[in-house]
């Protein structure tokens, strides 16, 4: 038996009887919702309750792959065989890389640092891709937060800018920022102003009070003008027009309502993140966050995508002292995106092995960063079959966290929270590929214990 | 004659429950394959629902099939598409020291290259 199935959180039932796991936890996105309860039949998850559109896709489709646990060069292999082919790839390599790991529990992701250590290699997670412009924008401003705790009880003016949680992460708006009812907030949505800003209509603009339409690429100009706003600096309407999109008199309105609020939260998103300006549009945006603090209490949150990608920050920094993009080829460990980040060192061609776990930059990265992943010998972990899985030498099918495995996850507003597996997977887990994985690699380079 | 837009992929409903039901199945093939356009632009260029268009960025070339965009969600000259392999194509391998690629508010040229079967 895997240590994944020795993991459930209640005893197996008999086939055909149901089981139901209370307060499961659902891993699909960074809301990280811990109170799913989940329908077991004949190991299969029936039904889940309280799950959204995207937590019901995640609980109801797994099922156990009809692959191999391990193929090496597409073959069906041993497990033993994979883990010493793997060895032997993270070793021989020069520049070897490590990447993915936000959708692992954090036990995996520890050990995964720790193979990066062992073989000098460059460990990066799927941050760089998401929020890592904001990481580095926290590192140069800081960061004014607070928990989703908080936002429930106190948020009564609640902005999201370039992020559309009606369709990234569904219960944001009922479970933690705009419905509830909070000690402070009796009336729940009634009690709260929901702005939006972002440059479509999206789904979740329905839910605004105040839809600020931007033009596409003038976030940070947007945030700027707020931020001069908040100092009580004269803008030129026609500039701030031509700039933003947005009449100055918008800006202006929303500037007094933020001023005017008892405890806002500003939400971001990728439309920040992965437009042009980057690093410098979640800069301004934190900015203006600690501005307001001379009014008000204003907080700023990333919302983060996959379901641990906030653990992953959390275990590489107490690990290397850095959340993403670290290299130890000089034996401690250095931080750049740009240089350490995957995109950067696959495009450039400089990595020339590699392991992925649970990501798939096959189908996500730009082209030159492809090509070169597909030229590479790499070992790829992951749930499912993916055009990642499909180019790998090594390829491990691995039990799904939070249904097969247990461990911890950490929540978008850095509240670890524990998983409830509820079935059985004859696939080991991600912490046990990894775990085998660094007993040989140190084997091979002569450390004992 | 191609015209220039903005480019926005990002997340959908569709393609989120793709992921999970597996990305070589057809609701997630389709979803990222399913290129946005807004109404006002799809009748100044006589497109038409299920047109496939070519779009070029400076990093590249995809094939994609013309859905029209909800109401008012996206402006003239803007289209959306899910993220994916084929809104990846269209990313430079350029992060500008960020390690992020732009992924998002690229410049596309359009053009309609086979019109939709009757
Ligand atoms: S909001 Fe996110 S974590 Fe919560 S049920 Fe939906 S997908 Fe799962």
């Amino acid at each position: 038996m895997s240590a994944s199935a020795t993991a459930l959180a209640e005893a197996p039932a008999t086939e055909g009887s149901l089981k139901v796991i209370q307060d499961a936890t659902c891993t699909f996105c960074g809301c990280v919702c811990d109170d799913i309860d989940l329908t077991v039949k004949d190991n299969h998850i029936i039904e889940a309750k309280r799950a959204c559109v995207l937590g019901k896709a995640w609980f109801l489709n797994h099922k156990t792959e009809d692959r191999p646990s391990c193929l090496i060069d597409g073959q069906p292999a041993s497990l033993e065989a994979g883990y010493d082919r793997a060895a032997r790839i993270l070793v021989e390599g020069k520049y070897p890389i490590i990447y993915g790991l936000s959708d692992s529990p954090c036990e995996a992701q520890r050990v995964a640092v720790s193979i990066a250590d062992w073989i000098n290699g460059t460990i990066d997670t799927t941050t760089s891709v998401c929020h890592g412009p904001s990481g580095m924008a926290f590192q140069g401003v800081g960061e004014v937060t607070c928990s989703l705790g908080e936002v429930i009880n106190r948020g009564d003016m609640i902005m999201f800018w370039g992020s559309n949680p009606a369709e990234s992460h569904p219960r944001h708006f009922t479970k933690y920022s705009l419905m509830p009812k909070g000690m402070f907030l009796p009336n729940g949505r009634k009690d709260r102003t929901c702005v939006i800003v972002d440059v479509r209509k999206t789904k979740s603009a329905k839910a605004a009070d105040i839809f600020v339409q931007i033009k596409p690429r003038a976030d940070f100009e947007g945030l700027w003008a707020l931020r001069a706003l908040s100092k009580g600096i004269d803008l030129d309407p026609v500039q701030v027009k031509r700039d933003t999109g947005v009449e100055l008199a918008v800006w202006q309105d929303l500037m007094h309502r933020m001023k005017a609020c008892k405890f806002g939260v500003i939400f971001f998103g990728m439309g920040l993140t992965m437009t042009r300006g980057k690093h410098a549009n979640s800069e301004a945006l934190l900015a203006l966050t600690r501005d307001m603090n001379a009014y008000t209490r204003f907080v700023a949150k990333p919302n983060r995508g996959h379901g641990n990608v906030t653990g992953a920050d959390n275990v590489v920094a107490w690990r290397t002292g850095y959340p993403f993009g670290v290299n130890h080829s000089r034996g401690y460990p250095r931080f750049n995106p740009g240089e350490y980040t995957t995109s950067d060192t696959l495009a450039n061609g400089e990595a020339d092995s590699g392991m992925t776990i649970a990501c798939d930059p096959m189908a996500n990265f730009s082209e030159p960063a492809r090509r070169h992943l597909a030229s590479i010998p790499y070992i790829a972990l992951d749930t499912k079959e993916t055009p990642t899985t499909r180019a790998a030498a090594v390829a491990f099918t691995v039990a799904t966290y939070g249904i097969h495995t247990g461990g911890t996850v950490y929540r978008m507003d850095d509240v670890p929270i524990p998983l409830r597996p509820s079935c059985e997977s004859p696939n080991p887990s991600d912490l046990e590929v990894l775990t085998q994985i660094e007993r040989r690699v140190k084997a091979l380079i002569g450390i004992t214990g | 004659m191609p015209e220039t837009f903005i480019l926005i992929p990002g997340r959908t409903s569709d393609q989120g429950c793709g992921i999970s039901e597996g990305k070589f199945l057809e609701k997630y093939q389709r979803e990222i394959n399913s290129l946005q356009v807004a109404p006002g632009d799809m009748t100044r260029l006589g497109i038409v629902a299920g047109d496939r268009v070519r779009l070029t960025s400076e990093d590249g070339q995809v094939e994609v099939c013309v859905v029209p965009a909800k109401a008012d969600e996206l402006p003239v000259g803007m289209l959306f598409i899910a993220y994916g392999d084929i809104s990846s194509k269209l990313m430079g391998g350029d992060t500008h020291g960020s390690g992020m690629p732009t992924s998002k508010g690229i410049d596309v040229q359009m053009e309609l290259i086979r019109p939709a079967a009757v």
